[in-house]
């Protein structure tokens, strides 16, 4: 480096430790809270002291944590352009994951809402949507991969400005001992795929007022992983998705008498088999 | 090699095999590149759930939602692709006399059948144990069960999302063709289910032709 153009003496180690300190204390808009207690802005009635974690991503992040059942995960897109590319584990046992086909099939519907469950592949409730203002989600497409978005963005490697969602997968997966044949179907929130009576898809993603949100309660022990990437059927050529809130936080256990539990017959067996798993 | 049927067109190439799955039963085979795969519905209304892997690395495998993204549409039939995890082309349909086939209902499983018509179901054979029977022999297991392909099955998305599985659409001697852009290997369930009509509440075998011209 041009010494004219230092502008930080790291010459030494202490001098470079010195440096390094001097850092500490700076907010970007991108970053966890730490301790997450200190959050702020927190949705009504959610005491600083029971959240559990807080976190925006930006464009191409990712995030991964693993939460107790009975917590409550508020997803917010924040300035209503995000989509969020979901995998969900039991996270007392991986192999069990998020199971697309069984959660629109044993619901009999394949959009996504408030009082939709979230279903394992082994007849459990892995997480329950309790409240939801987007209403527009996807159960069919894929998450961007780095062959979609190098045709769409000319890139779609980690180490660029358009990552993919399998990429950031692998990424946050790898951290957990798991690996590309953990990358299930997955879902996408925050854009919408609807289908034509033809079998056609139709994409709604146009940008939302700012601050919707889904919010998610863990039914187990979860592992959420998620990426922030533009949807695969996103026609724009430019790599469109601003930034998500991720704010869970302590809550109670579903009780028998949960609405959402008793909604109809399906949901009440795979509420029973998620608390038969724990009976110990 | 069994009797030849009279109900599909004759193949004209070589067959490699000609092997009839019996009702219930898993079934796999690699299909290399350029072969073509026959499944024929020998009775009607006969579910076969369908997954495929990249022979030399199983890690990528079929994807459902690759495959209907790639197309912008649901069913599957006469020049659909069948996408790979990874964006790859695994296989073309090159011919379907039945007219779409299901790939979003995913497999039944002794699980998923007890959400779905009562905890006494579950000791009922079904797919992902068919899969599983399948894959774990292989040194695959769990980790390579994906939404997978059901031919010959009808499921109606409506438009208010309502979606299930309906009465088939197949009948005797309705079969689909699938050509092998890579080198794959083919896994079927040959669907037990008998608690709704994707079999017609009646599990039968189908056939399976792998030929090469």
């Amino acid at each position: 480096m041009d010494a004219g153009s230092v502008k930080c003496d790291t010459a030494t180690p202490l001098k470079a430790r010195e440096h390094a300190r001097a850092m500490a204390g700076t907010v970007v808009r991108n970053m966890p809270t730490i301790p997450a207690a200190d959050a702020r802005d927190l949705p009504t009635g959610v005491a600083a002291g029971d959240v559990v974690w807080d976190e925006t991503i930006g464009a191409g992040g990712y995030a991964h944590r693993i939460l107790s059942r009975g917590s409550r995960l508020r997803i917010t897109d924040m300035d209503g352009d995000a989509c969020v590319n979901l995998l969900l584990f039991n996270a007392d046992r991986m192999i069990e994951r998020l199971n697309v086909a069984d959660t629109v099939k044993v619901q009999w519907n394949a959009y996504l809402g408030k009082g939709k469950l979230l279903l394992s592949d082994m007849g459990r409730v892995i997480m329950s949507i309790v409240d939801d203002t987007s209403n527009r989600h996807d159960t069919f497409c894929p998450a961007s991969s780095p062959k979609s978005n190098i045709a769409k963005y000319g890139q779609g490697d980690n180490y660029t400005t358009a990552p993919s969602a399998r990429d950031r997968f692998l990424i946050a997966l790898g951290k957990y001992g798991l690996g590309k044949k953990d990358i299930a179907p997955n879902i996408n929130l925050f854009k919408g795929v609807h289908i034509e009576t033809d079998g056609a898809t139709t994409f709604h993603g146009d940008v939302t007022k700012p601050g919707l949100f889904v919010e998610l309660r863990a039914e187990m022990n979860v592992l959420v992983v998620l990426a922030n990437t533009p949807h695969v059927l996103d026609p724009r050529p430019e790599y469109h998705a601003t930034p998500v809130r991720l704010t869970a936080w302590r809550g109670q256990v579903t009780p028998l008498d949960d609405a959402v539990r008793n909604a109809s017959p399906e949901a009440m067996r795979a509420f029973e088999n998620t608390e038969d798993f724990f009976i110990r | 090699m069994t009797e030849q049927d009279t109900t599909s067109p004759p193949i004209t190439g070589r067959i490699l095999f000609d092997d009839v799955v019996p009702a219930r039963a898993p079934w796999a085979r690699p299909v290399l590149k350029g072969q073509t795969l026959r499944i024929l519905d020998l009775q009607g209304n006969q579910a076969a759930d369908f997954l495929a892997y990249h022979l030399h690395d199983e890690a990528e495998r079929y994807s459902a939602a690759e495959t209907i993204a790639n197309q912008r549409n649901l069913y599957l039939t006469v020049g659909t692709v069948l996408m790979s995890s990874d964006g790859n082309e695994m296989m073309t349909i090159t011919a379907d006399n039945c007219g779409r086939h299901d790939t979003i209902g995913g497999a039944c499983s002794v699980e998923s059948n007890a959400l779905r018509y009562g905890h006494h179901t579950r000791c009922q054979h079904a797919c992902v144990d068919n899969f599983l029977d399948a894959l774990v022999r292989r040194g695959m297991g769990k980790r390579d069960m994906v939404s997978n392909i059901n031919w010959f099955m009808n499921v109606p998305v409506e438009a208010d999302g309502s979606l299930g599985i309906v009465d088939g659409i197949s009948a005797p001697g309705k079969y689909v063709d699938c050509r092998a852009e890579m080198d794959c290997l083919c896994v079927v369930s040959n669907c037990p289910q008998i608690n709704n009509p994707c079999n017609g509440f009646n599990p039968t075998p189908v056939r399976m032709i792998i030929w090469e011209t």
